[in-house]
């Protein structure tokens, strides 16, 4: 498994990390190194092993679905580069 | 009397019970030795008003004579965890500016209890890296050389200013994180105890995430006895981290007796990695014979799956980790990017998450996006999960025979320089080669200071115990400390 730099600009892409052009072809290697790395896996047998979902062989615990917190909107906002009348201000999203 | 800075948690409680020394007398000392270290890069923020306040506030609960063991004890905390009004950001220039509205779980245990923080301890970016040098406040260093030389060496990571600031004595202790070793493998690099508790024994909330199946918070002390006082105070039940064990906490200073005798203590022959120093080796054999003398019977044990555990951690905590940090969009907290003309939401994402994140945190969560894209979930994501179970039987079917405890090297190598070039990142993995299958297998994992190697740099050996069996764990790890008899100190040079 080999990823081209089209694959690379893709995977930017869906990360929503921006990628100058010229950065991808170094950026492709690396993850051709840490996917060679990763690929021992397929040495592997795995038949009949189910995947892991959690570490400790508990349950999650419930809770009773009451409303035990809020009316905080200004420690919400606090740390927001942008917020304007209470709420989150971004860039405009629908024409 | 020695400066106060340097003594250990246990010694200080019993001064300040007996009323030899105040808290404020102990910060004080702490922040006059953390005032004349920023050589070691180890405190990025400080609170010296923060920790005088609690100090008083410590001092009046213990003159009314009912203090808790942490009570007025120094501590630096790791950048990673939320401290309310006080910078958290992860070493991450995405967070900058961020100042948290609420208080850590495990930090508010600490406080609780009467604990005074000094301010935030540097570490990897995001906890990201082995070497304190992806951070971005810069590095932290470790106190040790190598004899007289001059090179700078790293504390290791991602902990490194935990580990830093406690060998250095600026602290009394510091809280780390461990996600593949960022507890242990500092610890080993700098001559510390650091344990990884169970997953679950301490609440996550409000330690900012990294790899949630994967990340637990332990105390990084200057004795094994230190580690069994502040794990117990950071430990708890909580209803706000659903993954939090709701298992009660045992005095695990109570069961350090120092008695190993009919413990058996396994020895993992997939441990021995090719090209491994030969000064590691005979470390751990020494570390075998020192538990056999101290009673422990010592058996060989297979972990047959152990060579496949770091591929497995670079599926798995890249994957956890491309979800976690999805929250960085610069509209809520922390950095958001200039915008040019034209520039709508998605290009706000894009230039915030490109400036904000460092090389590294960009690296994994992209190669965590990868693994997790269509096509590619259930070659690279659900393989890593299976072979994840089946390191987890390994252990399983050890402990099964009667083994206790598992004994390895915490580290492949000591300490090694900063800035060391590395165009390759699957180099600088292999570091956790030894830690990251406890990680992997949610179980509770000490770094014990056992030696130094011939250019007098400490290293460690790790233990590893049976899920929430803590308190043997640390045990087993005070008689091999009381055995090794480790009390090197760095050389003060900064």
């Amino acid at each position: 498994m080999s990823i081209d730099t089209a694959t690379a600009a893709k995977v930017a892409k869906l990360a929503r990390i921006r990628v100058e052009e010229d950065d991808l072809p170094a950026l492709a290697q690396e993850f051709n190194t840490i996917l060679g790395f990763i690929e021992q896996l397929n040495e592997v047998d795995v038949e009949g092993v189910e995947p892991m979902v959690s570490v400790t062989p508990m349950r999650l615990k419930r809770r009773i679905d009451d409303v035990t917190d809020g009316n905080q909107q200004d420690k919400v906002l606090a740390n927001a580069p942008d917020a304007r009348e209470g709420f989150f201000a971004v860039p405009k999203v629908v024409e | 009397m020695a400066e106060l800075n340097t003594l250990t948690i246990a010694e200080a409680r019993d001064k300040l019970r007996a009323k030899d020394v105040t808290s404020l007398e102990l910060t004080e000392a702490c922040l006059n030795a953390i005032e004349g270290a920023d050589a070691l890069g180890a405190f990025v923020h400080h609170t010296p008003d923060l920790a005088r306040d609690q100090a008083k506030a410590a001092d009046a609960r213990l003159a009314k004579g009912d203090a808790p063991n942490m009570c007025g004890i120094p501590l630096g905390i790791k950048d990673l965890f939320c401290t309310k009004g006080v910078p958290s950001q992860a070493a991450s220039g995405i967070l900058n500016g961020f100042k948290p509205e609420y208080e850590s779980t495990v930090s508010q245990n600490l406080f609780d209890a009467g604990s005074v923080m000094l301010g935030k301890l540097n570490m990897d970016e995001f906890a990201m890296g082995s070497s304190n040098e992806t951070s971005v406040y810069g590095n932290a260093v470790n106190p040790w050389r190598r004899g007289n030389e001059e090179t700078a060496l790293t504390p290791g990571g991602s902990s490194g200013g935990s580990a830093s600031a406690v060998a250095a004595d600026l602290c009394l202790g510091a809280t780390g994180t461990d996600t593949g070793g960022s507890i242990r493998q500092p610890a080993a690099f700098v001559g510390i105890t650091g344990i990884k508790p169970t997953y679950g024994r301490c609440s996550r909330w409000g330690i900012v995430a990294f790899a949630s199946s994967l990340d637990q918070a332990g105390p990084m002390t200057k004795t094994v006895r230190d580690a069994a006082i502040m794990l117990e105070t950071m430990c708890s039940h909580d209803p706000k981290d659903s993954t939090s064990a709701d298992l009660a906490v045992p005095d695990f200073e109570a069961m350090l007796t120092g008695d190993i005798r009919g413990k058996t203590i396994g020895i993992p022959k997939e441990y021995r990695m090719d090209g491994m120093p030969d000064e590691i080796e005979t470390l751990w054999a020494q570390g075998k014979d020192m538990l056999a003398d101290a009673g422990a019977k010592i058996v060989d044990i297979s972990l047959p799956h152990t060579k496949y555990a770091l591929p497995a951690y670079y599926v798995i905590a890249p994957a956890e980790a491309s979800s976690n940090l999805a929250r960085y969009d610069g509209v809520r907290y922390g950095h958001r990017a200039q915008m040019a003309q034209g520039d709508g939401i998605t290009e706000m994402y894009e230039k915030t998450r490109a400036e904000g994140f460092g090389a590294e945190v960009k690296r994994r969560v992209m190669i965590g996006t990868y693994v997790l894209s269509a096509g590619f979930y259930d070659a690279y994501y659900n393989r890593a999960r299976r072979v994840r179970a089946l390191i987890k039987r390994d252990f399983e079917e050890v402990f099964d025979q009667g083994v206790d405890a598992v004994l390895t090297p915490a580290t492949p190598s000591a300490a090694f320089e900063l800035g060391r070039e590395t165009s390759d990142p699957v180099e600088m993995y292999l570091n956790d080669v030894f830690t990251v299958t406890v990680n992997l297998a949610g179980l509770p994992g000490i770094a014990v200071p056992t030696g130094l190697d011939k250019q007098g740099l400490p290293l460690g050996l790790q233990l590893i115990g049976r899920p929430w069996e803590e308190g043997d764990l640390l045990n087993t790890a005070y008689a091999l400390e009381n055995a090794a008899g480790f009390v090197a100190k760095p050389t003060k040079w900064w």
